[in-house]
């Protein structure tokens, strides 16, 4: 069971991760893609008569199962088996992080941002209440996200991911490198 | 070509496979800490090989498994042919790509992964997946007026 508890390397979940594609499209022609399921809870919970969200959602329910299947794959991982040991980055990121006055780096998100007591602060309002707005809304403008994209797309060599794959990146670098420091120093 | 034949199944049973797929994919962002905040700040600092090794591992794989697929003309276990429809253009995929890389750094978490951190107990991070459901529907209602 130690396997389950320790992380795991690139060339162990990249390789899986890799294998989703074929799994996907051989079991019923299903392309990998994410995002997808974001519009899918719009057009179930409220349409509002807006063209993009007047759509059979139910046809897409694939995607549905696929995601639930993620979070138990979560649970799992992150929940069940948690890795006891802190995460094994590079030095100069636990170094840059220190900096900005972070101090644990156990588990997946760090312990002392992601909590329900700071969502209602300006740090927590970026974090995750805008951070995850702009998900939300720059996926579904771009047609996809990381595996949509980053892994389908890149896969099935369409230049159109490419572009889409180096604009998140850019976004993230930008966000990472300027505006990180200054929500984290708040 | 058909590789299996596996009797249709219809409804929920029909799509269990799909939930068992989500598992192994969700296990292996997880395990892999492909949804560690962390290792995203690392990624994009170019300060680690994690997060590339493994794009560098499974884009290949799946490049692969594509060309297979297209050589052999292998069609899914049903026999149905398998389509992969082009991804048009438009001008959203680099400004909306450019929104999303900003959330992707803040959350630590694309799409996938935002899953992944709900069901690792993360609990908070529902808030950001229910914000992310609203990004998508404000995108949906102004989608006439942008570029």
């Amino acid at each position: 069971m130690d396997f389950l508890y320790k992380p795991w390397p690139w060339y162990v979940a990249g390789p899986i991760i890799g294998l989703t594609v074929p799994s996907l499209l051989l079991l019923g022609n299903k392309r990998l893609g994410i995002s997808s399921t974001l519009r899918q809870f719009c057009a179930a919970w409220y349409p509002a008569n807006i063209p993009l969200l007047k759509y059979d959602w139910k046809k897409d329910s694939w995607n549905l199962y696929f995601v639930g299947g993620i979070l138990i794959g979560g649970f799992i991982g992150g929940g069940l088996f948690e890795n006891p040991n802190a995460t094994e980055l590079s030095q100069n990121t636990i170094n840059d992080l220190r900096s900005l006055g972070l101090a644990n780096f156990h588990g997946l998100l760090p312990h002392e941002l992601f909590t329900w007591s700071n969502l209602l602060t300006w740090q927590g309002f970026f974090l995750m209440i805008a951070g995850g707005f702009m998900i939300g809304f720059g996926t579904r403008y771009a047609r996809g996200c990381t595996s949509g994209h980053g892994i389908f797309g890149l896969s099935s060599l369409q230049w159109t991911s490419l572009v889409a794959i180096i604009s998140f990146f850019i976004g993230g670098i930008v966000c990472s490198y300027f505006i990180l420091p200054i929500i984290l120093a708040s | 070509m058909q590789l299996f034949y596996t009797p249709y199944h219809s409804g929920i049973m029909k799509n269990l496979k799909y939930l068992f797929v989500g598992i192994v994919f969700g296990l292996a962002l997880t395990k892999g800490e492909a949804i560690s905040w962390f290792r995203m700040q690392e990624m994009f600092h170019f300060q680690g090989f994690h997060m590339y090794g493994i794009f560098m591992t499974a884009v290949p794989i799946g490049a692969i498994a594509i060309l297979l697929i297209r050589k052999l003309n292998i069609h899914t276990f049903n026999g149905e042919a398998i389509d992969i429809p082009k991804k048009p253009y438009h001008h959203g995929i680099i400004l909306g790509g450019l929104i999303f890389g900003f959330g992707w750094a803040l959350t630590g978490a694309c799409p996938g992964p935002l899953y992944a951190q709900v069901g690792a107990g993360y609990g908070v991070t529902l808030i950001t997946l229910i914000s992310a459901v609203a990004g998508t529907w404000v995108y949906a209602k102004l989608q006439p007026r942008l570029p």
